[in-house]
């Protein structure tokens, strides 16, 4: 029963949180977009940036009404699906969500609604401010998101209390300066950038293909592909500093991202594609460029990368080490006033996180078997399969991205964007794949800290609410009906509206 | 950093601050949902009603997103325990507040009646519901609710979720809308003429009375009906937070103790229905600024009457005393609490100050004319 409440829960968590993130990057995106066609509006005075402005504005408001949607799912889900995590860690993870609320969503949602109406009533330049305004907030916001997740995958600053039975945040900066996190967040606003330029960029493509809308499709296109060259350019080198950070901060997720069972010599070989077989836990065969990974991963020459054979072997002990921290706790809440207890529970509770994971197929320490830790230790890592290739996916769509606006950028500047058909049309078909692009990396990203809620803390198992299971059957029900239809709404809007253009603007003002 | 017991005090107090600038801001744009297919004839009308709020409802909306994670934060455990406890309750709320950033954003945008008249159904659920439901909250924590804490302080709720709906509930549930609406409608009367300024007018003092009356016999209620929750022996209220290292017993009357402890705490009840009898005048005498003012100060009253009275209590337990939740054992660390407070400290006033800057650019009434005028961009 626990275990399929587990499973339902986070397929709940899972797709919304990942229909939330459809509509997410295209906000951070679209939001300095908006700035730099304003920009240039109040800088030239040439009213086709304001209409551009208005017209993509159009389309991002169109947007941004189902990433507020969806968001507020997401802060109601730590409560109602996940009370026991909520208990555990909201002392740390809690704080930055606030703050993200009064420091950034505050800033973006009150300047957004007046980017929309404020035209008429607000002087030129104070219009532009508060857009930039509202870019400023969204970028925060996924600043503070980003601090919260990062330190679900590297829990620094905190430290577990045994007499609230949670983890309590110790250092404040720490938390905020998680090389993981600051990491994360560079590599996902750029993300966010990519998904903005190639819709501004694909739709322009769009009209320049039918032939509508010429100078406005135009200097679309150029914006966007100046902003998409330089996104593309920083998704990747920052993603590379992502993948660094996560080496450092969680071996497990680099060794199945890599398909690497056993620890080679530094430094260590990337394998470019490779025959999983995850039962014999080896490569049937792998393609590999000798050092890559190890100078990727590492910085270095002579560090190593650490096979999943070592790293199941290493957990193993922290597992049994674990059992011992357990036990030890559970006597301490018995008697917390026993002096020695709490003297030795600090110097074994680093290992409490690995004994909780027995808690999935036992609840009594003393019961543990051999075979019991064996089923823990191999639960430790995730699948490789889908780690290796989703990874590969990402990657992969991160340079077709990249050679996509190298070549409209090429093209633009040339002054030939409009007669090179066929990259008009490449463009056009990529549209969906910035997406594809977001949502393989979350899934590397979170899938990939399996089987924690809290790397190395909390396990996932442990993390969810005491209700029924049918209570989250019916919610995600509920979720799956109302998502189903708003997105045939969203999408309906969204291409009656780009395909009508920009046409309105030019009668209406 | 200020002491443990004192930041647990301000954090009581300022989740109640947020709440009421929840109500306060939230809460009219709510108001003004909930009153839009009634107050609105024909398509202008709803329009010029919607447009009220339209430059406004999103940031509003932050109130309440931000009171959510302040919860979080600050009170780990009242989190965990009421979103997963009340969790068709927090389903209902969540999605009936999917209907108002789209509502709001799509119903104008095609012109065809049947769309734009199913949106504005939805605006009204998206302003009616949430408050019904907070208020049914607030009822069900007045009475306790069935719930207790495992060894491991995982939390089990152990009621229904229609249990939820008892009499005094669904009472608190309609103080919680009347006020609302009260609040909406003065606002409305604000920023519109005409008709629906006149319906607004009807609506105020409709709902005005209707607040005032059942929070008197809500409160009528709790003083002869209603079980408090009382702590039993000696508490250390500046111990590390563990809601299982308490005694409490179920009292009727407990929830009346503050006031006889502390008489001046009773000026809060007394500013409801003073305030509230001065915004039902301001408003009938047309004065609707001003009216907005003390129904925002009616609303502070009533909120805030929930809380001294179950104050130290947050959310106590009906089946399990021990485990209910207070002030002192529902608290984050102390770190947290302090940096928190710092967050709110600077925040605040910045976030007070750009919101009465968006709503000075865009004051005046809202004319049919103007959505005439607008009608490719305003919703």
């Amino acid at each position: 029963m626990q275990e399929q409440l587990v499973d339902i829960s986070r397929l709940q968590f899972a797709a919304t949180a990942m229909y939330h993130f459809l509509f997410v990057p295209l906000t951070i995106g679209m939001t300095w977009i908006l700035v730099i066609m304003e920009s240039v509006y109040v800088m030239t005075g040439k009213t086709i940036y304001k209409d551009m402005t208005k017209f993509w504005g159009k389309l991002f408001g169109i947007n941004f009404a189902l990433g507020v949607t969806t968001g507020i799912t997401m802060e109601f889900q730590f409560g109602t699906n996940w009370a026991y995590y909520s208990h555990y860690v909201g002392d740390i993870f809690g704080a930055p969500l606030a703050i993200e609320g009064l420091m950034a969503f505050f800033l973006e949602s009150t300047f957004i609604g007046l980017f929309f109406f404020g035209w008429n009533k607000l002087p030129k330049a104070q219009h532009l401010l508060v857009t930039l305004l509202m870019a400023i907030g969204t970028n925060l916001s996924a600043l503070w998101i980003l601090i919260a997740n990062g330190w679900m995958q590297n829990p620094v600053g905190s430290d577990f209390s045994y007499v609230t039975m949670r983890m309590e945040m110790t250092n404040f900066w720490d938390v905020i300066f998680n090389p993981v996190a600051q990491a994360k967040f560079v590599h996902t606003v750029s993300a966010g950038y990519v998904v903005g330029a190639m819709f501004v960029l694909s739709i322009s493509a769009y009209y320049l293909l039918n032939n509508k809308h010429i100078e406005f499709a135009k200097r679309s296109f150029r914006i966007a592909a100046a902003f998409g060259l330089a996104a593309a350019c920083s998704v990747i080198v920052l993603g590379d500093e992502s993948g660094y950070t996560v080496g450092e901060a969680q071996e497990t997720k680099l060794a199945a991202m890599e398909a690497i069972w056993h620890t080679e010599k530094a430094p260590a070989g990337l394998n470019l594609i490779a025959s999983i077989d995850e039962k014999a836990q080896k490569n049937n065969w792998e393609v590999q460029i000798p050092y890559a990974l190890g100078i990727i991963g590492t910085r270095s020459l002579s560090k190593e990368v650490k096979g999943i054979t070592e790293i199941k072997e290493r957990n193993r002990e922290r597992i049994i080490a674990g059992i011992e921290a357990v036990k030890t706790l559970e006597q301490l809440r018995r008697n917390p006033s026993d002096k020695a207890m709490v003297a030795r529970f600090e110097t074994i509770k680093k290992d409490l996180g690995y004994g909780l994971l027995l808690r999935k197929y036992v609840t009594n320490m003393d019961e543990v078997t051999p075979a019991i830790i064996q089923k823990a230790v191999d639960s430790t890592i995730p699948a490789v399969t889908p780690m290796f290739w989703g990874f590969r996916a990402m990657v992969g769509l991160g340079f077709t991205f990249l050679l996509l606006f190298a070549a409209s950028f090429y093209y633009t500047l040339r002054g030939k964007c409009a007669h090179e058909k066929w990259l008009l049309r490449a463009v056009l078909w990529s549209l969906p794949l910035p997406w594809v692009a977001c949502e393989i990396g979350w899934f590397v990203a979170e899938y990939g800290r399996q089987p924690w809620t809290i790397y190395g803390v909390l396990p996932t198992h442990l993390s969810v609410s005491a209700i029924s299971v049918e209570n989250v059957y019916g919610s995600l029900a509920g979720f799956i009906g109302f998502y189903t239809l708003l997105l045939v709404v969203e999408l309906y809007l969204m291409f009656k509206f780009a395909r009508l253009g920009p046409t309105q603007y030019s009668e209406q003002h | 950093m200020l002491d443990y017991v004192t930041l647990k005090i301000i954090w009581w107090v300022l989740v109640g601050v947020l709440l009421i600038g929840f109500a306060i801001m939230d809460g009219h744009d709510m108001g003004v949902g909930t009153l839009l297919p009634f107050v609105g004839k024909g398509d202008t009308e709803r329009r010029v009603v919607i447009n009220t709020v339209a430059p406004h409802w999103d940031g509003n909306q932050v109130w309440f997103i931000t009171a959510g994670g302040a919860v979080f934060a600050a009170w780990p455990l009242i989190y965990a325990t009421a979103f997963s406890g009340f969790y068709w309750a927090m389903m209902a709320v969540l999605w009936s507040l999917f209907f108002r950033p789209v509502g709001f954003d799509y119903r104008s945008k095609i012109e065809n009646k049947i769309w734009r008249q199913t949106w504005d159904w939805g605006l009204f659920v998206g302003g009616f519901i949430p408050p019904v439901i907070f208020g049914v909250a607030f009822g069900n924590l007045l009475q306790g609710v069935p719930f207790y804490f495992d060894e491991n302080l995982l939390v089990h709720y152990t009621g229904s979720f229609w249990a939820l709906l008892n009499p005094f509930a669904l009472l608190a549930g309609l103080v919680s809308s009347a006020m609302i609406t009260f609040h909406g409608a003065i606002y409305l009367m604000l920023r519109t003429e005409g008709d629906i300024h006149r319906r607004a007018k009807i609506a105020a003092n409709i709902f005005g009375i209707l607040a005032l009356g059942l929070f008197a016999i809500a409160g009528i209620w709790v003083a002869k009906g209603i079980g408090g929750y009382a702590i039993v022996g000696n508490y250390d209220i500046s111990a590390l937070p563990n809601p299982l290292d308490k005694q409490v017993t179920h009292q009727t009357g407990a929830w009346m103790q503050n006031y006889s402890k502390m008489p001046i705490t009773m000026a809060i009840p007394a500013l409801a229905f003073i305030s509230g009898i001065i915004a039902i005048f301001l408003a009938k005498i047309e004065k609707a600024g001003a009216a907005f003012v003390f129904s925002s100060l009616m609303m502070a009253g009533i909120i805030g009457t929930a809380g001294i009275s179950m104050f130290p209590f947050l959310m106590p337990s009906s089946s399990n005393p021990n485990s209910s939740l207070m002030v002192w054992d529902s608290a984050s660390s102390h770190l947290t609490l302090g940096i928190m407070f710092w967050a709110v400290v600077i925040f605040m006033p910045i976030i007070i100050i750009y919101t009465s800057w968006a709503y000075k650019v865009m004051s005046g009434k809202v004319t049919k004319n103007y959505i005439e005028d607008n009608k490719h961009s305003v919703y």
